[in-house]
């Protein structure tokens, strides 16, 4: 017997033909921006979504033109049905949770930046990668065909709470095969998650180069190592959840169906189940999902931040310790979605300690990030100006939480439009501006070419403003009482607010219609965008010294070997006031 | 050494550590999706008033004793092989043909846990025990078929691990032994943690 060749065999040859090359692709880089094409394609479909949702709101009983096309009883002639908003609020949040906010600030940039920025030549198993994507491709087919089938998308919300996603047609429309679209979908998501965060893991534990230890790998790389450990067992727990939600809904199983259950006037031939079960389970995966959101957003903020300010953060090892802390903290808090679940109020007040405990380490970097720009004369680029945006409404939203971890607050603000404030700001615009940041900052090294910076300051304005004018109003209207998933607000109370959601829904309209001047931007930049330099932000880190876009195996022949961490800005240096990680040469009073 | 060389082999290196930890990080992922089982039996069975018990299927028993005596027998296949590769880099066909023919054996034994486990079902449909039947069925067909489906897995890897020792030249790395060993045995100490739980909750 022989051993294997000299080759490194975690690796691969280069690719051949159009197939290996840009279909079924083993190279990370190729697999990253695959990612990133279907996060884009999903979050534009979840942003129509959100314009059909923000115009039916204000007229609802306005005809939406095409939209009967989509659905014959979900738009009877073009109005949408309170059911199909809900449809479509649905849809809109899986898309947005799973498909954007998960795929592309740790799928996609991960996975192209993550073994670069190490100096590995690929992920440690390509195949488990190809097929981690290829998975999650299926995954969104697989839930995108529930707008087409006659019954139409489910209505249960991304969280699909049992019994309503588990009784089946008896509960409402689109909770038929829509329903079990929906399930299916997320447990071949589960399996697609699994398998990147698997080679994430191991690829960061063991394909360094010489020289990378743990504490010099740039801060993004962190997030992205620590997002996969937290993916790992969350998506593992999601997945038996989604299993025992289909058996019940398929074979006849009482998982999560109580017994004497009357839906419609029919008594549901079930018996003994716990509704609250899935609630355990999937807020077990749901709460350091939001992590899983957030995470890899907070890793690339820093990694920018440092590149715009020019000097070290005040220490990057605190913001590493943070970041681990969240992740541990994130399985503790999963009861604070449950308050008004029925609970024993004494759980309340466990998992309310946990929640304000894990404001610590996310105010500890928000500290940093502040404290470090003071006095920074910053380098404002379209990807500073999103990284900076990030903590604004990283703060902003928040700063809610704590009013959310409380459940005595809660009771009162639970399922208003304060909570759909709150995660929208947090979790959602904070990871997206993430991305942002991360494609501005990154599209040269990918592409080769650079991006407008006039059209990405518009961008960010025009964003930045919108978001603000979108989402801080929900507080206002949450503390009013404003109930959420209402398809239309007809109650004496809420007339009064109507004001407030014409103003929300024109700001939505506007902020929507910028993402476009974004999409203009990404896709003009790829083709007639100014050749990049090889490190057009004299940054300091690995993937800044390969050529743009790298070569298939990254370094070429070459092995790189780090001398230092990736924050030494503010020095003197043979480039200049920085010193890449793998230069050679002496820094003064380096740690 | 070669500069070159020397550098191939510190990757070669990376990679035997990847997969070692590739399979640990598998077993972390597949022990949390059975521990959510495990929570998801206990508050299910906490807020029943009528939970029914049932009487495992005597087979079971078997079955266990059959994938302990798996894994041992992959045992006497890994050791030879593993051994000859850290000796000499090569395990020679000697290695490969003892390794494969308890490798064989290993084989056999796994599909006759999977023969047994379908037994159990069989037996217990008979007694008029289905998936839908009552909670302590459905736990038990689920348990089990999605251990039997981590296990085909396993016995995947067991086949490609044969197919390279049949080879005439085989060309196999000791990570993939290792890992291929290390999950088959999970999967036994898996299966009695399975089986300790159905007996005491189920």
């Amino acid at each position: 017997m022989q051993e294997a060749s000299a080759a490194p065999q975690a690796h691969h040859g280069p690719p051949e033909g159009f197939i290996r090359k840009y279909v079924f692709s083993l190279d990370h880089k190729v697999i990253g921006k695959q990612y990133y094409a279907l996060a884009l394609a999903a979050v534009f479909i979840g942003m129509i979504l959100s314009w059909l949702m923000r115009y039916h709101l204000i007229y609802p009983n306005g005809k939406i033109f095409g939209l009967e096309f989509l659905s014959k009883v979900g738009a009877p002639g073009g109005v949408m049905t309170p059911e199909y908003y809900l449809s479509l609020m649905t849809m809109h949040g899986t898309l947005m949770v799973f498909f954007v906010l998960t795929n592309a600030p740790f799928a996609a940039f991960g996975n192209y930046f993550l073994p670069i920025q190490i100096g590995a030549e690929d992920m440690a198993f390509p195949r488990f990668n190809m097929m981690s994507f290829w998975v999650t491709l299926v995954a969104f087919l697989v839930l995108v065909t529930a707008f087409f089938i006659p019954d139409g998308p489910p209505i249960s919300g991304w969280t699909a709470y049992a019994p309503l996603s588990a009784v089946g047609t008896d509960a409402g429309p689109g909770l038929g095969w829509g329903q079990n679209l929906w399930g299916l979908s997320i447990a071949i998501f589960c399996v697609g998650s699994l398998l990147g965060s698997l080679n994430f893991i191991a690829t960061t534990l063991d394909l360094r180069a010489k020289g990378m230890t743990l504490m010099r790998m740039p801060l993004c790389t962190w997030a992205w190592f620590i997002t996969a450990c937290i993916s790992l067992l969350a998506f593992a727990v999601l997945l038996p959840a989604c299993l025992l939600l289909i058996l019940d809904r398929m074979a006849g199983t009482s998982f999560f169906i109580p017994a004497g259950l009357v839906v419609s006037d029919r008594l549901q031939a079930h018996a003994g189940g716990s509704p609250l079960l899935w609630q355990h389970l999937f807020w077990f995966f749901g709460h350091p999902e939001v992590y899983i959101a957030i995470l890899p957003s907070m890793g690339i903020v820093s990694h920018i931040l440092v590149n715009s300010i020019r000097r070290p953060l005040l220490s990057a090892k605190v913001i590493i310790y943070s970041m681990i802390s969240i992740g541990f903290l994130s399985y503790m808090v999963w009861g604070h979605h449950m308050f008004v679940s029925g609970m024993n109020p004494f759980s309340s007040l466990m998992f309310s300690f946990p929640t304000l405990t894990i404001t610590i380490p996310a105010t500890v970097m928000t500290l940093i990030w502040l404290g470090s720009l003071y006095g920074a004369r910053i380098r404002f680029t379209s990807a500073s100006l999103f990284a900076l945006g990030f903590i604004s409404m990283f703060v902003s939203g928040g700063v809610s939480g704590f009013f959310l971890a409380q459940p005595s607050i809660d009771i009162y603000l639970h399922a208003t439009y304060f909570v759909v404030g709150h995660f929208h700001m947090v979790m959602g615009v904070a990871s997206i501006f993430g991305v942002f940041a991360g494609t501005y900052f990154w599209f040269p090294k990918m592409t080769g070419r650079m991006m407008s910076e006039g059209l990405g300051k518009t961008h960010f304005w025009i964003t930045f403003i919108g978001t603000y004018c979108i989402f801080m109003p929900f507080h206002y209207l949450g503390l009013a009482g404003n109930v959420r998933r209402y398809s239309s607000f007809v109650d004496d109370f809420l007339l009064p607010l109507m004001p407030v959601h014409r103003f929300i829904t024109i700001a939505a309209l506007i902020t929507g219609a910028a993402q476009f001047i974004f999409l203009y931007n990404l896709i003009h930049s790829r083709f007639r965008g100014k050749a990049a330099p090889v490190n057009p932000w004299e940054a300091t880190s690995l993937e800044w010294t390969v050529p743009s876009p790298p070569p298939w195996n990254n370094f070429g022949d070459r092995h790189p070997v780090v001398y230092h961490d990736p924050h030494q800005y503010g020095v003197k240096g043979s480039l200049g006031d920085y010193v890449m990680q793998d230069s050679p040469e002496k820094i003064e009073n380096e740690s | 050494m070669t500069r070159g060389g020397k550098a191939a082999a510190m990757n070669r290196t990376s990679a035997e550590e990847a997969a070692r930890s590739g399979i640990w990080v598998g077993i972390a992922a597949i022990t949390m999706s059975f521990a959510a089982f495990t929570s998801a039996i206990i508050v299910r069975e906490g807020t029943d008033t009528s939970w029914h018990h049932m009487a495992l299927p005597g087979v079971l028993y078997l079955n266990t004793l059959v994938l302990i005596a798996s894994s041992m027998t992959l045992e006497l296949s890994r050791r030879p092989v593993a051994a000859r590769i850290s000796r000499s880099q090569t395990a020679g066909q000697d290695g490969a043909r003892s390794g494969l023919l308890w490798l064989l054996v290993t084989l056999g034994l796994g599909l006759a846990f999977l023969l047994g486990q379908y037994e159990a079902w069989r037996q217990l449909a008979s007694q008029g025990l289905f998936l839908a039947t009552n909670p302590s069925s459905s736990f038990f067909y689920v348990l089990t078929a999605v251990h039997g489906v981590h296990l085909l897995g396993g016995l995947a890897a067991l086949g490609y691990l044969a197919g390279k020792l049949a080879a005439a030249a085989p060309r196999l790395r000791r990570s993939t032994v290792e890992a291929t060993s290390i999950y088959w045995h999970f999967m036994g100490g898996l299966w009695i943690y399975l089986l300790l739980v159905m007996r005491t909750r189920l």
